[in-house]
This record gives C-alpha cells, structure tokens and sequence, in this order.
C-alpha cells in the first residue's frame, strides 16, 4: 500500500524511442491513444488502485513573491524548459513491482501505425506518513 | 448514539446471516446498509435490543436484495442452512480468517476487514486510505469476489489475521478515521474471540506504542525521537495493559515475533528515562526477534541497539555486517557516526538519509539533524 506518481514528460526523459509529435500522427492514431489512456484508467479503478489523472496544459508561468505589498513577480512562459511534464496517474498500490508493472503497461499506449509508443514515464513513490512501530 | 457498540456488533450479526446461508458478498452488502440505517435511526429511536433489530434489518435487506429472479432460483436449489448451535465468538473469529484470507492482495485484506469486521463505510476506508470512495468500492469488491469460494467453516492462519491488522495499526492516523485505534479495537476482539500469545503480543505492542502517540510528535508536527520524549506524556494506562498482556504471553512459552516486539517495546516503556534503558536486554530481544523472523529491518534496529549497549563502534562493527541498500541505513550509520563523534561522515550520511527517506516527518527530522552538523562537514 503505497502511493507512487506515474508521470509522463513531453520532454526531459531519455532519449524517446518513437519520435514523431502527436500533430504528425492521423486523427484516428490520436483517437485510438487518448481510447487507451480512458481504458487505462478504467482497469485502475476496477482493480482498486485508481487514485488521480490529469493532463497539464504545455505552457506554465513561472511566479514568486516579490516583497511586502507588491504583485508577485512572474516569468515565462519558456518554450525551452529543459523538462516538461504533460500529465500523470497516482496509483496507490501493494508493491514497487506493481507499479512498474503498471507503468510499462501505460508505455505501451497506440502512437503512429497504431504501435506502442515505448514512452519513458518515470515513477515516483509519494513520501508518507511515519509508521508508530517503525519509526522512533 | 453509541457507535463503537454498533460497530462491535459488525462481526456477529455478518456471522449470523453467513451461518443463515447467505453468501457473505451480499450478507456484507446487507450488514453495511443495516448499519447505515441504524446511525440514522437509533438516535430518535434506540432498540432495546440493538443486535437483534441489526440482524433482522439486515436479513430482511439481504432478502430484498436476492429476491431477483436469478438469486431466488439459487436460493430454491440450496436449502437455507439451519443456524447451528455455533457461538458468536467462532462466527467473529471465521470472519477474520475470511477477510485475511491469502489469496487477498494486503491492500484488499485490510479493506475488508475494516469493513466487514470494523464495520467502518467505504467512504471512511477511502478517507483513511487518501483513495477515491469509488477505487476503495472497486476493491472491497474485487476482495469479496475474491473470497467467495472459500468456506466459510474452516479455521485459517492466525498469522495472515495479525499481518492484516499490524498493517493497519501502521497506516497511523491520516483522515478521519483513526486507524490505529481501529487496529486496537479490531485486535482486542480477536483477542477475546481466540486464546493465541500471539494476539495478546500483537495487542500488547499496539498497546505499547500507542502509549507513547502524545509525546512522539512536537506541536509543530515534527518527529520527536525515542530519547528525546517527555515520558510523563506516555500513557500509563496503556502501558499497564500492555505489559500485563505481554508477561502473560510471555508465561506460555510460545515466542513469536509480536511478543518480542512488544518486549522491546515494553522494555522502553519501563525506563523511567532515556538513560535508564536496558539497553543490554533490548539487544538480547532483537537477536530473538532476528531468529524468529531473519528479517534485516531487524537486524538494523539491532545495530542501533548495540550502539548503544556496548558503545557506537560495537554498533558500527554490526552495521558493517549488513546490505548499505537498506531503507533507513543511512540514518543509522549516520547516528552511530555522530555518537561516535565522526561528525563530518555523521553530517554527509545525514544528507543521504534525509534524501531517501520515505515518509516527511522522517526526512525533516533528518534534514534538520544535517543542518545541525552542517558546520563540521569537509569543505
């Protein structure tokens, strides 16, 4: 029982295996993945290990406080932000293994000629709270 | 409205309705909306006899829920078993077998007995567990397709029961629901339900660490090491209860891995303070518990025990024994090294602990310990 964050990076992974952008791909390619990425989260929450999904918006601003009384400061939007996050699942599940075993699944989502797209998603495991016999 | 004795009567009025002849995924669907009725009800009109109104609301529910066609031929088929001359107390204890039952995942296990033993909503379960009510929904149901073959009149493993309700009792308390206390709860029941030294140890070091709960953190949420409480915050109460338990466990000459635990535990308890710990005996325990389980989590905490029985280097000798890739051994490596005054390994090792830590209190508590001994690192 353990809580891990499935995320999915337009950029800043390893080197992508399938290299063609979603506006290259036919509708119909595009159709099939988001049918996979609804499917995916259907079986999670069957299974029971189903916490949250969402896609982010591409462009973000940057924004931090300025000093008493004053608007806060922003920036961006960066075009060439070294990493970026497009979205991701929390799962909450029995075991490390299991939530790889999930996120390969999730790397197999349809891209171009209705193949897996090998996508690199990186898992990390969310920080909880102390155990009473563990800790101490 | 009394909802502890509510929720005591979960186990027994499910018990009735299995031994009724209704199979348990619809008796606990059945007991689950009897319950929900009776929070509702019971505070403008409370039932003389709160077990009976349950199980004949319950019973009337589990018919309405059957009376579809398909349900009703099935039911024509099997003769509805006559109610036996079978306690309460073994129903309560078959439902503990069933719910822990091997072939559940943990996570499942622990959902349904808190449902269908704690008598807790999936809403609260969901809640206790940060999960969405419908993911918690899913997976009480999978559990119960899971268990819906199993008979229901064989006794189980009391080991897979006390792996379920440990479980629980270490989730702590996020949500609403205190889910160590419902451990306590659950793992007194089952104490009174079957004579096991194991389940009193498991009882006693519940009891043991719960006594401790108020001093373990400071008002600022932040971790307050063993050494450091203020031992007049512990519970006396609950370490009283806790060690009698644990000396009449002991008494049967059957050790098992929770009364040694719990022997340590209570070990701690004893020490008026820090420096009066029996450091000595704590060792001899964990080489108990290390035979018992060979578990290097154990092994671990037996390094840091011999830190301090014999000194930080005899600690550090037992350390060097062990897989560096263990959870935690930073942190342990990093303590012995600053009680061995070798603050600039202590300080760097502290930085890794805090980095791999798992859970937030235990990282800021680590980060802090390295911004203590930041001063002494090598430049």
């Amino acid at each position: 029982m353990a809580k891990y964050l499935l995320l999915k990076h337009y950029r800043g992974g390893p080197a992508p295996v399938v290299d063609v952008p979603m506006d290259q791909w036919t509708p119909e390619e595009i159709s099939a993945h988001m049918q996979f990425m609804s499917d995916y989260a259907g079986r999670l929450e069957k299974s029971g290990e189903f916490v949250d999904g969402q896609a982010l918006a591409p462009e973000g601003t940057f924004v931090r406080y300025d000093g008493e009384g004053r608007p806060p400061v922003t920036d961006g939007p960066f075009a060439e932000t070294k990493d970026l996050i497009a979205g991701w699942f929390l799962i909450d599940v029995d075991s490390y293994e299991r939530a790889l075993e999930l996120a390969g699944e999730l790397s197999a989502a349809p891209g171009p000629g209705g193949k897996p797209l090998h996508e690199w998603l990186e898992v990390r495991p969310l920080l909880t709270v102390p155990s009473p016999t563990v800790t101490e | 409205m009394d909802e502890a004795l509510l929720r005591s009567l979960t186990p027994t009025v499910l018990g009735i309705l299995v031994r009724r002849g209704a199979d348990f995924a619809a008796a606990e669907d059945a007991v689950q909306d009897a319950l929900v009725e009776a929070v509702r009800v019971w505070p403008a009109d409370p039932p003389r006899d709160p077990k009976g109104w349950l199980v004949s609301r319950a019973w009337h529910r589990f018919l309405d829920a059957t009376r579809a066609e398909a349900a009703r031929r099935r039911r024509e088929e099997r003769p509805e078993a006559a109610p036996g001359p079978v306690s309460s107390v073994d129903d309560t204890l078959q439902l503990y077998f069933l719910c822990a039952h091997p072939s559940l995942t943990p996570s499942s296990a622990v959902a349904l007995t808190l449902r269908a033993v704690g008598g807790l909503t999936t809403r609260q379960i969901a809640r206790a567990y940060l999960v969405p009510e419908a993911t918690m929904a899913q997976r009480i149901s999978r559990a119960k397709r899971t268990v819906a073959g199993v008979r229901f009149d064989r006794p189980g493993d009391v080991a897979t029961v006390l792996r379920v309700l440990y479980l629980v009792f270490n989730e702590g308390y996020s949500g609403d629901v205190d889910l160590a206390a419902e451990a306590i709860r659950l793992t007194r029941q089952l104490a009174a339900a079957i004579d096991h030294p194991e389940v009193a140890g498991l009882l006693a070091l519940m009891l043991l660490h719960h006594a401790r709960r108020a001093a373990r953190t400071a008002p600022d949420g932040s971790l307050v090491p063993l050494a450091s409480q203020d031992r007049s915050r512990w519970d006396v109460a609950s370490i009283t209860e806790g060690v009698e338990l644990l000396q009449a466990a002991l008494a049967r000459d059957r050790l098992g891995e929770f009364q040694a635990q719990a022997a340590i535990a209570a070990l701690h308890a004893d020490a008026l303070t820090a420096e009066e710990t029996d450091w000595v005996q704590i060792v001899e325990w964990y080489d108990e518990l290390a035979r018992l389980t060979d578990s290097p989590i154990v092994r671990l905490n037996r390094a840091v025990a011999v830190g301090e029985a014999d000194g930080p280097r005899a600690g550090l000798a037992a350390l060097a024994e062990l897989d560096p890739s263990l959870p935690r051994y930073p942190a342990v490596a990093a303590y012995l090294h600053e009680r061995d005054g070798d603050l600039a390994t202590a300080s760097l090792l502290y930085v890794e602990a805090a980095r791999t830590a798992a859970n937030v209190a235990e990282r800021d508590h680590l980060m802090r310990a390295a911004a203590r001994l930041h001063a002494h690192r090598p430049g």
